[in-house]
């Protein structure tokens, strides 16, 4: 038995040296492959990749024209958003291509250790706020405010909701007040927690096909929008400092100006990568259209950024203006 | 009964067997059942007198001082990570660690992100690990391995494969490098045992979403980060079965070493590592299952491979694509644990006495020739583009796809009326009203209720331990989530073992029904949840049924596994003496064969509570609110990060609480003469185990 293990342990290290040494010598596809050209003058770029499809659709764009334009080398990272701010200290992050407000990740990087600054909005504004499906846009065309929502409530009841009217939130990553303002505004409505954002699609999605009532926490730009138009269910006026005590908020989201996040010595080396990403900017609608390729006609992020490109010349041209 | 001989099952069962056979405690049941029935309705007037009052009112997004202390704890780690020695020495693990997973990814999928090719390409890859199957396991493991590799390939997922094998590879390397030694100190001393025991419970309870935050702050994310967390779910049953190999070894045979004059390392490599062999190549093997089971998890953390595919399909709802992912973990599970229970068959001493007599000669030759043809498949996958990336002429994962999502599409158009009308039904009969009397009772009531369960099923230890536990819960500060999520669980376990009694005695019963229906729930518990959420949120909306349902899925196959093994192993006589009285098959099954398996019941629901605890978090994330809503809200948003922690914890408090109430239930239910097989309660979530098998070997 002894025996057998040693001859195992042998195999398996004369098998890896093996391996290794086949990896070592012998022509490789990697000796031929590597095209050094433009990519030397503009250097590799660590994208941080959220996982949302607009976030997916910004540097996809991004990344399309900076490599195909300018013959940088830009490296996708999958991550999630908060641990994004943290890899710019250390190099695993150069950028985050489109962030979401974040007061306090802005206060501790980039005014605290000053890893991160901000290279200015991506021309997209984010609307956080109540939903309702597209049908009942139609159907009830006098749901307009949250002061519509009593009358409703009724409607909007489910077994989740306790004999109250359901409000669905939903993607734990965003910030929501909802079950404060539920209660500061008086309403008859209880906050029910979908947890996911597909879930929150999907609730649509079935809402509009069986014509069932559903008001839930969305937001905008989203590639949801290219396929229903939903309404939008207004709050009270969002004002400077009404939502800073979380407890007694009882006012709208604050519109979101949607910026660009990049370490502070990536962009301290002003290569074509830095200055394409203090260009990028584009409207909602390029966002979603772009998004809405990739997550409803299943277009990969490369193939949907350059039929983008192909059909918008003039963005593009203004993008890249002064850097080639 | 002709299944082949699974070693897999047979050790846990020693454990268990020989844990639970400790203390029959023989009591009379109708006292503690009156007990319990006194609980139940002084319980239900008081809810009926006060409920609403005194219960928890914090809302989901409110802190408490002890969130606000975990929120400053994570500051200070991010701090001083470039300051503190602690911190310091944890950025040299991970650089070594990342040394290891970037050699692995280069060698077998070239680096992360799709940049140049891999050092072997699939050609290579999928010779080499063919041979390694053939040399280590025996030829038809080889040829599984091959086909199912080439099949991944056609579904167009083999460089996601390739990327999560080496993540997984690079975390099972360094379960090992720490477990085995850890397992056999743990063997050799009870000391030892005693402390790391809650430990690893703790690391095999934790929802793994819990620390994946704390985890990316301190090793921050990629694919070393993703080996660590695995790490730290995959270990513990390495350690358990090293430890449980080393402690089986009889003492006489290590003292008469011993005696011989050999010194502790000489013992240690001629008695101790032999003898624990089978043991802890098994515990090799629910340590790889356990690494792949994370792969979706480790996605969440920027992991390359196959569980980005899942996650980013579930961004844009494409189950299809989801489904297809899915089905290579899938196949990459089966041939992992076939190849490494094949291996592990090897080191049993009699098939290494019989291979040693036989002729060795041809057998040499035979690997010689497929080492050569290995060899050329490198070569050419290193200077081939065809042999170095799999082609794409011949994929049909968009086939795959889009099938799967005209299905799925037609499935929720024909029945999605009668599945929401299922949901309401059971929402407001069952759910809804549980959930509002541990909601909306009293917390003191609650928390006395419990106490005296405890205290019926395993004496004053237990009511003690589960006081203590709760009181934490309430400091914690969320009492109300664990309530919800409570009740969700307690409907799920329900449900669990209900479906687990129908389809348990049917396989038990035929064995054809058990051939047809085991494969399918390997792969239910194999396939990552993540898939098959899409459709459940159409058939069910967003809501707590739907996380039940999910959790139902996870929690069955293990269930209806232990009921069917414990049926088919009731002695025929029985069967034929009931028939012979004139009893239909229905009074067999209700009056003999249910009560001749009280004890593997009890067992069932045992691991369907453990099983649906771990889909908590997953449930979160379609609608079941309460402690898994928290903690995926915690990992994603800094502001309640303090808060997800502390749900993280109440969870493993609840998942200890439930399960050593459950044991100690179980203790105490008789046992049949024909003692069914216990499970492997700790090597939960080890996938495609297979037939469990009583300890009478």
């Amino acid at each position: 038995m002894h025996h057998a293990a040693t001859r195992t342990l042998s195999t398996l290290a004369v098998l890896s040296v093996s391996a290794l040494a086949l990896a070592g010598c012998g022509s490789s596809l990697n000796d031929t492959s590597s095209d050094a050209g433009g990519a030397a003058a503009c250097g590799t770029t660590n994208l941080a990749m959220n996982n949302w499809v607009g976030y997916t659709a910004d540097a996809a764009v991004y990344t399309y024209l900076a490599e195909n334009e300018l013959g940088c080398t830009i490296v996708q990272k999958p991550i999630s958003e908060e641990v994004a701010w943290q890899g710019f200290g250390t190099g695993e992050v150069d950028a985050i291509i489109e962030n979401w407000g974040h007061a306090s990740l802005k206060e501790k990087y980039i005014d605290g250790d000053k890893t991160a600054v901000d290279l200015g909005p991506t021309g997209n504004e984010g609307v956080i706020g109540w939903f309702i499906p597209q049908w009942m846009t139609e159907a009830y065309p006098d749901l307009k405010t949250w002061e519509d929502l009593n009358k409703y409530a009724d409607l909007f009841k489910t077994s989740e909701s306790d004999g109250k009217g359901q409000l669905l939130d939903g993607d734990p990553s965003y910030v929501t007040n909802d079950e404060a303002l539920v209660t500061n505004l008086g309403l008859n409505y209880k906050v029910v927690y979908a947890g996911s954002e597909a879930a929150l699609i999907e609730a649509f999605r079935s809402a509009e096909a069986n014509h069932t009532p559903l008001l839930a926490y969305f937001y905008e730009p989203h590639w949801f929008f290219s396929e229903q138009k939903l309404g939008h269910i207004t709050l009270p006026e969002y004002t400077d400092g009404c939502d800073a005590d979380p407890a007694k908020i009882a006012c709208d989201y604050p519109p979101y100006v949607l910026d660009k996040i990049v370490s502070s010595a990536w962009a301290a080396k002003d290569t074509p990568a830095v200055k394409l990403m203090q260009n990028f900017s584009w409207t909602n609608d390029d966002q979603n259209t772009v998004a809405a390729y990739i997550a409803k006609d299943n277009m990969s992020p490369e193939d949907a950024a350059k039929k983008w490109v192909d059909d918008n010349p003039d963005k593009v041209a203004a993008m890249l203006e002064g850097i080639k | 009964m002709s299944a082949p001989v699974a070693p897999t099952t047979v050790e846990i069962t020693k454990i268990e067997a020989g844990a639970l056979q400790a203390a029959p405690r023989p009591r009379r049941i109708s006292a503690r059942a009156a007990i319990l029935i006194g609980v139940g309705v002084l319980w239900l007037v008081t809810f009926a007198l006060a409920h609403g009052q005194g219960t928890d009112t914090l809302p989901m997004a409110a802190l408490n001082d002890v969130h606000g202390f975990f929120d400053a704890v994570k500051n200070w780690v991010a701090d001083n990570r470039s300051s503190n020695v602690v911190l310091l020495a944890l950025d040299g693990v991970r650089v070594v660690v990342n040394a290891v997973v970037q050699a692995l990814l280069a060698l077998l999928a070239a680096t992360p992100y799709g940049l140049g090719y891999p050092e072997i390409g699939w050609l290579g890859s999928v010779l080499l690990f063919g041979w390694i199957a053939w040399v280590f396991g025996n030829v038809r493991v080889a040829l599984l391995t091959v086909g199912f590799l080439v099949v991944i390939g056609v579904q167009g997922l083999y460089l996601e494969a390739m990327q999560t094998l080496a993540i997984t590879l690079a975390a099972v390397f360094f379960s090992l490098l720490i477990g085995i030694p850890v397992g056999i100190w743990t063997g050799r001393s009870r000391r030892v045992e005693r402390v790391l025991t809650p430990v690893l419970d703790f690391m095999q309870t934790m929802p793994t979403f819990v620390y994946l935050a704390p985890l990316a702050l301190i090793f921050l994310i990629g694919p070393a980060a993703a080996v660590i967390a695995t790490l730290i779910y995959a270990a513990p049953p390495v350690i358990r079965l090293t430890a449980h190999g080393v402690r089986d070894i009889p003492e006489s045979i290590d003292e008469s070493v011993a005696s011989l004059g050999a010194t502790p390392r000489q013992r240690l490599r001629t008695v101790v590592l032999p003898l624990a062999r089978t043991s802890i190549v098994l515990g090799i093997n629910q340590t790889t299952m356990a690494a792949l089971s994370m792969v979706t998890i480790a996605a969440l953390i920027a992991a390359p491979g196959l569980g980005q595919v899942v996650v980013q399909a579930l961004q844009s709802l494409n189950v299809g694509r989801a489904f297809n992912a899915g089905l290579a973990v899938v196949l990459l599970a089966i041939v992992l644990d076939r190849v490494t229970t094949a291996i592990g068959r090897r080191a049993d001493p009699a098939v290494v006495a019989a291979r040693r007599t036989a002729a060795v000669w041809p057998r040499r030759i035979a690997y010689a020739v497929g080492a050569v043809i290995v060899i050329v498949g490198i070569v050419l996958s290193r200077s081939q583009l065809w042999a170095a990336v799999f082609p794409r002429q011949i994929e049909f994962g968009d086939v795959i796809e889009s099938a799967v999502n005209a299905a799925s599409a037609w499935v929720n158009a024909t029945i999605g009326g009668a599945t929401s009308a299922l949901q309401e039904v059971v929402t407001t009969a069952l759910i809804n009203p549980l959930q509002a009397l541990l909601e909306q009772s009293p917390i003191v009531v609650v928390m006395a209720a419990f106490t005296v369960i405890a205290f019926t099923a395993g004496r004053w230890a237990l009511a003690g331990g589960t006081l203590a536990g709760m009181l934490v819960v309430w400091l914690l500060g969320v009492w109300g989530p664990s309530m919800v999520t409570l009740a969700s669980t307690l409907v799920a376990t329900a449900l669990t073992v209900a479906i687990a009694l129908v389809v348990g005695v049917w396989m038990g019963r035929v064995a054809r029904v058990d051939a047809a229906i085991r494969p399918i729930l390997d792969a239910a518990q194999t396939m990552p949840a993540f898939v098959y959420l899409v459709p459940f949120l159409g058939l069910f909306g967003p809501n707590r049924f739907t996380a039940i349902v999910a959790a139902v899925i996870y929690a069955a196959p293990i269930a209806i596994k232990i009921i069917a093994d414990a049926i088919r192993q009731l002695p025929d006589t029985l069967g034929e003496v009931a028939l012979s009285t004139g009893s239909s098959p229905w009074q067999d099954v209700t009056k003999v064969q249910l009560p001749m398996i009280r004890h593997a019941i009890t067992l069932a629901v045992n691991q369907a509570l453990i099983y649906v605890l771990a889909m908590v978090v997953i449930g979160g994330l379609v609608g079941g609110g309460g402690l898994g809503y928290l903690v995926v809200a915690g990992f994603v948003q800094v502001e309640l990060f303090g808060k997800g922690l502390a749900a993280g914890l109440a969870i493993v408090i609840w998942g200890m609480l439930l399960d050593r109430t459950t044991q100690a239930f179980a203790h105490r239910a008789p046992r049949a003469s024909t003692a069914p097989a216990a499970p492997a309660r700790r090597l939960r979530r080890s996938t495609l185990t297979r037939t469990p098998r009583t300890a009478t070997a």
